[in-house]
This record gives C-alpha cells, sequence and structure tokens, in this order.
C-alpha cells in the first residue's frame, strides 16, 4: 500500500511518498514521477519520510526515470529515507547514482 | 525451530507475507536492519516466483519455511509454477538499466547481495529455492 501526495512549494514540486513501494504498489509511484518529470518541473523533491519498505520493484521507478532526469537537466532529489530504507539503496549502490539528502532542509539547500 | 506460511500466488498478497517473515524473526531478536533485508530478498523470490512463475494461475500456493538455525536464518520457499533458477540469472550491470529505462533485474541482484548462500533445485512438481543468511538470532 502506497500513498502519494504531490504539491508546489516555492521553486520546486514536493512529492510525499507514505507506506511501502513493492512489486504491487510501485506503479503508482511510477506514474506520478514519470507524469512529474514529462511536466517539465526542474526540481523535483521526493519526500520518504514516510516510506517503510522499498522492493527492487520501487527502485526501478527511480533508476528508470534516472536517464530522462539528467537530459533535462532536472535537479532531482529523495531525502527523509529511514536507515533501513536508505540501507537497500546502499547495497546496490544506488546512492552514487541517485541525488540522496537528509532532510528537506538540506534537500532545498541543493536546489538553491 | 521452524514456521511455514502459504501465499496466493498474487502480488497483493505480498505484504502478509513480509508481515509473517518479520514476526518470526523479531521473535528470534534478529536486528530491525538485518530483518528488513531477509524480509525483501524473500519478497524478491516471492514476486519473482508470482509474476513470472504463474501467468495467469492463481490455483497454488507459494509455501514458505523458515527455520531458526544456531548461527543464522535458513528459508526455503517453495512453488508449483514454471522453473526459474536465480543461480543461472546474469544480472544486467547498474548503467545498462539506466540507458534501457529499464525497471527489472535489481531483483536478483539484491538476492544474491543479502543472502550468504542459494540453493536451486527443480524436479517435475516443484522448484525449492533455499537461501541461508548468516546472523546474529536467539533460538
Amino acid at each position: 500500500m502506497i500513498e502519494i501526495n504531490v504539491s508546489t512549494e516555492n521553486n520546486y514540486l514536493l512529492i510525499h511518498v507514505e507506506g511501502e513501494a513493492d512489486a504491487s504498489s510501485s506503479i503508482h509511484l511510477d506514474n506520478v514521477i514519470k507524469e512529474s518529470v514529462e511536466e517539465g518541473h526542474k526540481n523535483i523533491l521526493i519526500d520518504c519520510t514516510n516510506l517503510n519498505y522499498i522492493s527492487s520493484a520501487g527502485l526501478g521507478v527511480f533508476m528508470s526515470h534516472l536517464g530522462e532526469i539528467e537530459e533535462k537537466e532536472i535537479n532531482f532529489i529523495i531525502f527523509g529515507l529511514s536507515e533501513k530504507v536508505l540501507n537497500v539503496f546502499n547495497i546496490l549502490g544506488l546512492d552514487q547514482l541517485l541525488t540522496i539528502k537528509k532532510s528537506k532542509e538540506d534537500a532545498i539547500v541543493a536546489i538553491s | 525451530m521452524t514456521y511455514s506460511f502459504n501465499i496466493p500466488p498474487s502480488k497483493d498478497k505480498l505484504r502478509q507475507m513480509r508481515k509473517f517473515v518479520t514476526e518470526v524473526l523479531q521473535k528470534h531478536r534478529v536486528s530491525e536492519l538485518e530483518i528488513n533485508m531477509m524480509v525483501l530478498a524473500v519478497d524478491e523470490v516471492c514476486a519473482n516466483i508470482i509474476i513470472h512463475g504463474h501467468p495467469g494461475d492463481d490455483s497454488e500456493y507459494v509455501k514458505i519455511n523458515i527455520d531458526i538455525k544456531k548461527n543464522g536464518v535458513s528459508f526455503e520457499i517453495i512453488d508449483k509454477g514454471d522453473a526459474f533458477d536465480i543461480l543461472k540469472y546474469n544480472e544486467p550491470v547498474l548503467a545498462d538499466l539506466v540507458k534501457n529505462k529499464q525497471k527489472g533485474g535489481m531483483g536478483i541482484m539484491l538476492v544474491k547481495k543479502i543472502m550468504d548462500q542459494i540453493d536451486f533445485k527443480s524436479t517435475r512438481n516443484q522448484n525449492t529455492l533455499k537461501l541461508f543468511k548468516q546472523v546474529d538470532v536467539q533460538s
């Protein structure tokens, strides 16, 4: 089960992800990110403070949009990962490919 | 100590399976970080079986056995769908996943990184995947 809320704050789009991103639910996250990238937002922040679980399906969502994010020079920043969720990114070294920040404040600093 | 759980081959049942595995491992005082990794590995295997091994067939359960050993935890995942030997699977390179905008492929990489031992056996009737992870556990 996943709940996603999108809002615009100042100069960035904030996507708040809550619950679990697994083989069954990650499709919803994919749709939201796809739409946000296509809409031409230049700053996209993903708030994962309340993301309790991620499997390869969720990781795959982030990875599959990476090419377009780089092409369009979008600032795409993930923040608020819990220790166990961050650990899943680290196992495959995805923390080296994606921009991950500790807090919302750190993410905002990174786009300004 | 052994535990067993059957899940119907449906993606929305994975959540129940994760809850079951989490509770068993919590009972045996495994750390939260290790629990999450083992739950993830079993989740990836089951998701694979459900998505690729049981196309359109929801009659057969996937069975999970958990065996708490002295030095770690052993899992057995048994299904009757199409056989898929993850040991023979060549993982993609991460850079190619990005280039091809590909979403799949990382699940098996995770299982192999997380688990210390993986054995696969397929007979005419069923497939058995055994996973073992060495970890501090209370028996």
